[in-house]
């Protein structure tokens, strides 16, 4: 395999991870704008761990869960002030938790302030493959469980979901908290691979691309944030590929202004997202039952 | 002395931020749409403003050009972020939509701009550099000075409109409820399309005085200015122009105070820290509405 493509396939296995992160807290009708916040975390306090000069010297077996399950107690702490919050406040609230994070992490001289921070030891993709693999199975099964149904249901209609007693408040604590872990885990893993941190890597816009990867994918499906993180990493990688083939330089420069291009236009052709309920129900019904008593129900979840 | 000096900066800094706020709070206010596409308008203002000076134009037919393809790239926003989703959807304001579209847009314009300019800083050279005058040893740049006034004067004129015109009760009543402005006779796909107008012309002023002040351009400005102006926005409250003056200036002082006193690395933690405890504590901001800005998403 070549440099390029593992490379490639690195950033995409963080890119699901961190894509599923997000995607908890959507499920459950809460757009988290603050990816990059629990990364740092994650990141950082792995990091630290991890450095034998600097901090405690743990291997990145240890690390790596302890720094997620450390990001996941701080999502737990800030997810009760944060949830309080709805709609475009908690878009901005979450934005300010993660600008928030940085600024104070840019300001630790324990951990290198502005000028990063090294990590100790390096994971090969080997590693990351199978951790991807099950965030992805965790991802399924969580929203199969009676857990994964409430939460699709706050998304869809949170009041009548209270109605029908469902604990709108302890679900999206914990969905929330589940995300920061694997937020926490993210950035950890990212470390490993890249094997220098600098909290200037995850500004506003990565935390806008994070969401984007969601809500592009779709919000509705466990397939949503797979799809979306294969979509953010491949397109601007094919147009790049595009370009250089086709000799029209133009396509390769563009490349990002071509995808904000295919972001509006996919806004307006499929408004939930690449993968919903129904395109999944397309693709693998059987035989469509069809009968005066059970109309088919071709209602586009909203 | 200093301190003084610094407030005054501040006021100054602050002042482009209430223009850049009162954008964001009139698309939250009047259609509950976050609107991202701010910091693209802004920065392409700014952007052609340099292109066009250092070319060797006057100044003023770069901030003309500047203006006129802001409005024009806010009513081509307006066609595919709200009219769009209105049309199919009745309220697109129930989705996320709007808000990604409006990333999308504002990915295009930065990297339309990025392969044009490149993302290297460039200096502006000032057509008044030298303005300024000092009253007992406090230094007033004239440049700056002015664009304080007219962000105020803007916000009052804004005010004025929304309160006594036909115009402004179409728009105050889109706000209240789309659907039933419509039954009202407001015809909604032709006032919207004027929120975008003044979003595009607040956004392209704040660059060019910006540009003018700050002598300072690159594709990245508007993230800073606009996520700044976010922060003054939500302190001043959501949908609330005259919160939006006084929320821009209280983060252009927390800004240049911080800096002073702390240094410029600390500088996120005040602004985000403050904005996140008025989000939680008093979401309502210390002017605002409390349902503006409620709905799904």
């Amino acid at each position: 395999m070549s440099a390029y493509l593992t490379g490639l396939i690195v950033i995409l296995c963080l890119n699901i991870i961190i894509a599923y992160s997000v995607f908890l807290p959507a499920a459950a009708g809460q757009l988290n704008l603050g990816a990059a916040g629990f990364m740092i975390i994650g990141a950082y306090m792995d990091a630290y761990l991890n450095s034998a000069d600097d901090g405690l010297g743990l291997p990145m077996l240890l690390s790596v869960p302890a720094a997620a399950l450390f990001t996941a107690l701080i999502g737990f702490l800030v997810s009760f002030p944060i949830l309080r919050t709805r709609g475009v406040y908690m878009i901005l609230a979450t934005f300010a938790f993660a600008e928030i994070v940085a600024g104070i992490v840019l300001n630790m001289e324990v951990v290198g302030g502005a000028s990063g921070f090294p990590v100790s030891s390096h994971a090969e993709l080997e590693d990351l493959l199978p951790v991807t693999i099950g965030v992805v199975l965790f991802g399924f099964y969580l929203i199969s469980t009676r857990f994964g149904l409430a939460m699709r249901s706050i998304h869809d209609d949170e009041s009548v979901a209270i109605l029908f007693g469902v604990n709108a408040r302890h679900i999206q604590v914990g969905a929330f908290t589940i995300g920061a872990f694997l937020g926490g885990l993210a950035g950890a893993l990212y470390g490993h691979q890249f094997d220098y941190i600098e909290v200037q890597n995850w500004g506003i816009l990565f935390s806008i691309f994070v969401l984007l990867y969601v809500l592009i994918g779709g919000t509705q499906t466990p397939w949503g944030p797979l799809i979306g993180a294969l979509f953010f990493t491949f397109v601007p990688e094919l147009l790049r590929a595009v370009g250089d083939a086709t000799g029209w330089e133009l396509i390769g420069e563009l490349r990002f202004a071509v995808f904000g291009a295919i972001i509006v236009g996919m806004m307006v052709l499929r408004p939930e997202g690449i993968m919903t309920r129904t395109f999944l129900e397309l693709l693998f019904r059987k035989v469509p039952q069809r009968s005066p008593q059970n109309p088919p129900n071709n209602m586009e979840g909203v | 002395m200093l301190i003084a000096q610094q407030i005054i900066n501040g006021l100054m800094l602050g002042s482009v931020y209430v223009m850049v706020a009162v954008a964001f709070t009139l698309t939250i206010g009047m259609l509950n749409f976050l609107n991202f596409t701010i910091p693209a308008l802004f920065m392409v203002a700014a952007m052609i403003t340099w292109a066009t000076t250092a070319a060797g134009f006057h100044w003023l037919v770069g901030s003309s050009l500047g203006m006129a393809v802001a409005i024009i790239a806010s009513l081509i926003i307006e066609r595919f972020t709200y009219r769009y989703m209105k049309a199919k959807y009745g309220d697109a304001t129930e989705h996320a939509l709007p808000l990604v579209s409006s990333l999308g847009f504002l990915i295009i314009f930065e990297h339309v701009v990025i392969m044009i300019w490149g993302t290297d800083p460039m200096s502006f050279n000032s057509p008044f550099a030298h303005a300024q005058f000092s009253i007992a040893g406090l230094i007033f740049g004239i440049p700056q000075l002015i664009s304080l006034a007219l962000s105020v004067a803007l916000v009052f004129a804004l005010s004025l409109l929304l309160k006594k015109t036909r115009l402004g009760r179409a728009l105050r009543s889109i706000a209240e409820k789309p659907d039933t402005a419509t039954l009202m006779g407001v015809d909604v796909g032709r006032i919207v399309p004027v929120v975008f107008m003044m979003t595009g012309f607040l956004c392209a002023l704040a660059g060019i005085l910006f540009t003018i002040n700050y002598k300072n351009v690159s594709p990245y400005i508007g993230d800073h200015v606009a996520t700044n102006a976010i922060a003054g926005m939500v302190i001043g409250g959501l949908g609330n122009i005259w919160g939006a003056i006084a929320g821009g200036l209280i983060i252009g002082m927390v800004e240049v105070l911080s800096i002073h006193f702390w240094g410029a690395e600390i500088i996120k933690v005040p602004v985000w820290g403050l904005m996140l405890l008025i989000l939680v504590f008093r979401p309502t901001g210390l002017f605002g509405h409390t349902r503006i800005g409620k709905g799904k998403f």
